[in-house]
């Protein structure tokens, strides 16, 4: 390792000899720089599942456009919207089809007896076409009264224990005092307003809750016709209903602005949003502790260096070594820890915590930017003084 | 020939506002090249100071010197460094680098210069550590090394890269008689073959009468030059040896 360090840097690798000589103290950088890359990754990883819950609300639809309520933030919290709007849209030029989409929220008792809250989401049978692909076939069977799709992956319960639902074999329970049939299962996972989806026919949904009107829905799902720009449909549609109290987006400007909102809008997201950024900051401490600990440590030596007539890029190239040897030797402990934390938050919560590539990436490039300039700053001691003073 | 170091009304000040002390007073020297200077004085009469101001590795406050030809005095960055390459420093605590090997810290006199021909460097490095009887010992770490043995490491790696003026601070102070004379009378032999300058801080009598020149330091101020008073140097210094 000494031998190719030193025929790659055309130097003695004397970061690499200087960390390998103390192994305690190596451990002990390891230690903290894996520490700060697992404080990170656990606030990044909250963050993600925040995130990812909140995208996948919006999986169980499928439409160009999306027309709200003018008070909507996210696809739950709106007013209802008047169903006369639907039809204004349908006289709309570029418009091939538009649907009522009806969201509410009921308790569920669980298999086990507890109880647990679902997002229920009411769609016309007809409306086959706007079900996102997470709804699959099991939505024509909800032309039938009071029959409705449950979520296998809803929090606290058994995959298994759903997993053999179907139209033979229908899982009957009660929910707001109306008797339902279970005929099959989407695959959503519980957020952080909810523990699940159950997904029903707009007829159903109005049984469950009877203080809502058919007339009523919460949004309108609009389809445009065969190569048109839903962009530009949307804005004819925001002229057209321009005395309307309703917000009309493309489906993904709805679900970008419910990501905006709920991460810097809402508690929990400001709250996680913080954590990301406290837990870098405490890392880049602990990082440039390390390395300027380290250089601390050698300062007597440096200064002889400096003496005999190295310059100070020489310094600086030398903790970038160190730099790049401790990411790295602190980052896969640490990234492997922060599996194995996913893994325990993702059950405890049902929350999806996992890591992607993308955020393994830009960690490691945060932690070798930590470092290189958490050594860059513990050099400058060394650049302005004279070397008979540091020894 | 060009004196290698041309000191010229040096004055120095150590700390800042009240307590802004002075420890070098108005001292002027002239050394002469291919020379073994020796600098004595009592503990706190300002010799290492004024060595390290020749050397380079302090910044020079008043006066001037010249050092192979350059101005200390308000010098670069740039030049600093160049002119510390054509040094060799020997320093009296040894300072080397605890996680290299003798050969290693060697090598670190010689990669100063430049990426070179490894085999080479690893050869002279090799080479200087036998001549200074650390033969068996190349590839110890310091911390398997004598105390003499490690001032010996440091003093090769100040020489390995032949240097044309040599700052030594008691560099003899860990080594028996014996080594400490073979240190000194190497310094003299390359001042004979490669016109090497040495000054050389010591409070060893033992070294004495291998010096060409010998300057004592009271409180700062150049108190007995032998190259000025035309004296034998060996007879000089008595009253120094605290």
């Amino acid at each position: 390792m000494t031998r190719l360090l030193h025929r790659l840097l055309g130097r003695l690798p004397i970061g690499w000899l200087q960390l390998t000589h103390n192994r305690t103290r190596l451990v002990a950088a390891m230690a903290g720089v894996a520490f700060a890359n697992i404080l990170v990754f656990v606030q990044l990883g909250m963050l993600g599942a925040l995130q990812g819950t909140i995208g996948a609300t919006y999986s169980l639809v499928q439409a160009d456009i999306l027309i709200s309520s003018s008070d909507a933030n996210t696809l739950t919290d709106g007013s209802p919207l008047t169903r006369r709007v639907m039809f204004q849209a349908l006289a709309e030029p570029g418009v091939a089809a538009a649907a009522p989409l009806y969201l509410g929220q009921t308790d569920w008792t669980r298999p086990d007896g507890s109880t647990a809250t679902l997002t229920v989401y009411g769609l016309p049978p007809e409306a086959e076409s706007f079900a996102g692909p997470a709804v699959g076939s099991g939505f024509r069977q909800l032309a039938v009264a009071d029959r409705v799709l449950l979520d296998l992956r809803t929090r606290g319960v058994d995959p298994e224990s759903l997993a053999d639902v179907s139209p033979d074999h229908p899982l009957r329970f009660e929910a707001n005092g109306v008797a339902l049939t279970a005929v099959d299962t989407v695959e959503l996972g519980g957020g952080f307003s909810a523990d699940g989806a159950m997904v029903t026919s707009d007829q159903t949904f109005l049984r469950l809750f009877g203080q809502r009107l058919a007339g009523t829905p919460t949004h309108i799902l609009v389809r445009v016709a065969e190569g048109q720009d839903p962009t530009l449909v949307a804005a004819g549609l925001r002229e057209a209903l321009d005395d309307a109290p309703v917000l009309v987006r493309t489906l993904e400007e709805a679900a970008s602005a419910d990501l905006a909102y709920q991460t810097t809008q809402r508690p929990v997201g400001v709250i996680f949003g913080m954590g990301v950024l406290i837990g870098m900051l405490v890392g880049l401490v602990i990082v440039y502790q390390v390395l300027a600990t380290d250089v601390a440590d050698h300062l007597r030596e440096y200064a002889t260096f400096k003496a005999m007539g190295y310059p100070h890029r020489f310094f600086l190239s030398l903790v970038f070594e160190e730099a790049l040897i401790l990411a790295v030797l602190g980052f896969l402990p640490g990234v492997m820890l922060s599996l194995g934390i996913y893994a325990a938050m993702a059950a405890k919560t049902g929350l999806p915590v996992d890591m992607t590539a993308l955020r393994a990436a830009a960690v490691f490039a945060g932690t070798i930017l930590a470092c290189a300039l958490s050594g860059a700053i513990a050099t400058q001691r060394l650049r302005g003084a004279d070397p008979a003073e540091l020894f | 020939m060009l004196a290698p170091i041309e000191v010229r009304h040096l004055d120095h000040w150590f700390g800042a506002g009240e307590a802004r002390k002075q420890a070098i007073f108005d001292v002027s020297l002239s050394i002469e090249p291919g020379s073994l200077t020796i600098l004595m004085g009592p503990s706190g009469s300002g010799k290492t100071t004024l060595l390290t101001l020749m050397g380079c590795l302090r910044e020079v406050q008043g006066g001037s010197v010249q050092l192979l030809g350059e101005e200390l005095r308000g010098a670069s960055a740039a030049c600093q460094v160049a002119l510390r390459r054509r040094l060799g420093f020997i320093f009296q605590a040894h300072n080397l680098h605890e996680s290299l090997t003798a050969r290693q810290n060697v090598l670190m006199g010689l990669e100063v210069h430049g990426r070179g021909d490894r085999g080479r460097q690893d050869a002279a490095a090799e080479h200087i550590l036998q001549l200074l009887g650390l033969g068996h010992r190349v590839d110890y770490l310091p911390e398997n090394l004598s105390g003499g043995q490690k001032q010996r490491v440091a003093i090769a790696r100040a020489l390995v890269s032949n240097p044309e003026v040599v700052f030594a601070d008691e560099p003899t102070a860990a080594l028996d008689r014996e080594a400490g004379l073979q240190v000194v009378r190497m310094l003299k032999a390359l001042g004979r073959e490669r016109g090497t300058t040495t000054v050389m801080v010591t409070h060893d009598n033992r070294i004495l009468e291998l010096a060409d020149r010998i300057i004592t330091l009271e409180d700062g101020r150049v108190v007995t030059d032998s190259a000025e008073a035309h004296q034998p140097a060996e007879l000089l210094p008595r009253s120094a040896s605290g």
